[in-house]
């Protein structure tokens, strides 16, 4: 190669390399840094250990709890969806989508918020109950309440592998199944289900991920008392100035993380269920 | 002609404004091997699929051995299509692709691991039980596609164009394998092709369709040799279509010459069309044949030399083994029995249903 070219290939990849040093890299190593040192600079596993003490234990379990219900819905709501978007007309299919799509627009800070106003205990859903003579119920602060955050802010990013996976299934599999005397029922479960495994565990990833990270929905609509994994690690970085066992903690969920990315390159392989 | 097996009585299908078939009546006999041929968009793929049960039509029924099965879906008829791209399922193993309708169908292991084995014996893919999909070629996926459907014994097996997506020589080939199969197993073909050759070599009977209509309906030789209709005459193979007139019995004018043929009964001083087979046409020293021209065009394509002669004011296309260079004088001549007469179409739309004799 000359020269020249070497000169131009770098200036291109330079920006890309800008940012992957800078917004990836840095981050993971000062990670790895404050994570595995304690307050005098020595080596120490304790803050990667700190997982096993109940308070922290009960917040992950929690957390894996909630965004484990939250994924689960979330499937239960996509996958019917994008069987029949599947099936639609093109004009309908963009339409559904859009109404779907329409709220990740919105900022993800306001769209919790909102749900803050509908729970609240004065809020529009107690409103209504009250208006028609009812009693009121405890909806903000509870579990349910979180997960129904959940699933609100993460329902686009199942949708999408699972509309994407689905539409590339050509009808004249679907055909070759009821030819071969498969009821609807059978083809949905041998042939579309199957199939669809790869935009299945790219939604499952990206819902549950940020799910099992949040700390906003939980603060928001738990009203602080529900802990979950997300609360502690950024109690640890705020409140509690340890930014030691802070990044100790988020290196455990890191684990998860991988562990995730590892489950789409196995059943992922041509990349189909992309969301991008 | 053993009973018949399927009979569709005056479909009628559209697709919004636009007619796909109009009134429809065909009738397909057992251990038939049958060919819908046509140009794309005559018909004959929604003929299949109404078969097949994937398309209802709008009108008239659909008869299984006398049963009505119109309004069952595919599911719950006893055939089996063979689809143009395969559709085979790429999560399953070749076993499992064949073994999928015997699964459904809560036939026991025994049983689907004896015929898994006996459909890719079938389909010469011996030993291919545990491989991928998408590590076989295109012909060896299509033979796959048939030990599927096959190993479910249906009484008709319909076959959507399931040569189109392959090379020449496959196409060929797998030609041979299909007549073998048919021939092998003693069930009903129904056949999808727009590839006039293919349906030559294969059927018993070819349907020719166009525009949603059948043209004509018959023996792979009848077709060629005595096409009714200049459709069917450009359709199956090349020809000359030219515009003539019948003079009496026996006897036709084309560009100003008469020739006798062996046509009767189209009246006399009537316009038609006459269909002459380019290898019918014969190429002779000037002088001694009827009507006399020039060598325009020469092609050699193998067996024979394709040449364009022009004779009368008209562009005669002659296939013929001797080479007749460009610029050589000839004189054509044609055997009375190689003249076909047809009815001139009076109108498009008696040109699209057919003008039958």
């Amino acid at each position: 190669m000359s020269r020249n070219k070497q000169l131009r290939n770098l200036s291109l990849s330079g920006p890309y390399l800008f940012w992957i040093i800078g917004g990836t890299l840095i981050p993971l190593v000062m990670m790895l840094w404050y994570g595995l040192t304690a307050d005098d600079g020595s080596f120490t596993l304790a803050n990667v250990l700190a997982i096993g003490e109940p308070g922290h234990a009960k917040a992950l379990g929690q957390a894996l709890l909630y965004s484990a219900i939250s994924t689960v819905i979330c499937f239960l709501l996509a996958f019917p969806l994008a069987v029949i978007l599947r099936k639609s007309k093109m004009g309908v299919k963009g339409f559904i989508l859009f109404v779907f799509i329409l709220p990740m627009w919105m900022n993800f800070l306001l769209r919790t918020m909102a749900w803050q106003v509908l729970l609240e205990k004065g809020g529009v859903i107690n409103g209504v109950l009250t208006w028609m003579g009812l009693p009121r119920m405890r909806l903000i602060n509870t579990p349910g309440a979180i997960i129904m955050g959940m699933v609100y802010d993460f329902l686009p990013f199942m949708i999408m592998p699972l509309y994407n996976v689905m539409s590339k299934i050509e009808n004249s599999v679907i055909e070759a199944a009821k030819d071969l005397g498969a009821s609807d029922w059978q083809v949905l479960y041998k042939v579309l289900l199957p199939l669809s495994v790869p935009g299945i565990v790219s939604g499952v990833t990206m819902v549950f991920v940020p799910a099992l990270t949040t700390f906003v929905i939980s603060n928001m609509l738990g009203g602080g008392k529900i802990f979950l994994i997300g609360n502690v690690i950024e109690h640890e970085f705020t409140v509690g100035d340890n930014w030691h066992l802070g990044a100790g903690l988020s290196l455990v969920m890191m684990v998860f993380i991988l562990i995730s990315m590892a489950f789409i390159a196995k059943f992922d392989k041509n990349g189909e269920g992309n969301l991008i | 002609m053993s009973a018949p097996i399927i009979e569709l009585e005056h479909i009628t299908k559209s697709f919004g404004s636009q007619m796909i078939l109009d009134d429809l009546c065909l009738t397909v006999h057992e251990n038939e091997f049958i060919t819908l041929l046509g140009p794309s968009g005559c018909g004959k793929t929604t003929t299949l699929r109404i078969i097949g049960g994937f398309e209802h039509p709008d009108e008239g029924r659909v008869l299984f051995e006398g049963k009505d099965i119109t309004e069952l879906p595919p599911n719950k008829r006893n055939l089996n299509t063979v689809f143009q791209r395969y559709a085979l399922f790429s999560h399953m193993n070749i076993a499992d692709n064949i073994a999928f309708g015997l699964k459904v169908g809560k036939k026991s292991k025994a049983y689907i691991d004896d015929k898994i084995k006996y459909a890719l014996k079938l389909v010469n893919l011996e030993g291919y039980e545990k491989r991928r999909v998408d590590s076989l070629s295109g012909g060896q996926q299509q033979r796959i596609a048939i030990a599927r459907a096959i190993v479910n014994e249906p009484k008709v097996l319909l076959l959507d164009e399931p040569l189109g997506a392959l090379d020449l020589k496959l196409r060929q080939d797998m030609q041979y394998e299909l007549i073998r199969l048919k021939n092998e197993l003693g069930i009903t073909f129904i056949y999808v092709t727009h590839d006039q050759e293919e349906a030559l070599t294969m059927s018993d009977t070819v349907v020719v369709m166009n525009q949603g209509y059948i043209q004509q309906m018959g023996t792979p030789e009848s077709i060629y040799n005595e096409p009714e209709n200049a459709f069917v005459a450009d359709f199956i193979g090349d020809s000359n279509i030219i515009p003539g007139t019948m003079l009496h019995d026996e006897l036709v004018q084309i560009l100003g010459v008469r020739f006798p043929c062996v046509d009767k009964g189209f009246g006399s001083n009537k316009p038609v069309d006459v269909v002459i087979r380019p290898e019918d046409v014969e190429l002779k020293e000037p002088g001694t044949g009827r009507l006399e021209g020039e060598v325009s065009h020469l092609i050699f394509k193998g067996l024979l030399y394709e040449m364009e002669v022009m004779a009368g004011g008209f562009e005669w296309l002659v296939q013929s083994t001797k080479c007749f260079p460009v610029g050589t004088k000839v004189s054509i001549d044609v055997d009375p029995f190689n003249i076909q007469i047809m009815n001139k179409p009076e109108s498009e739309d008696e040109e699209a249903i057919g003008v039958q004799e």
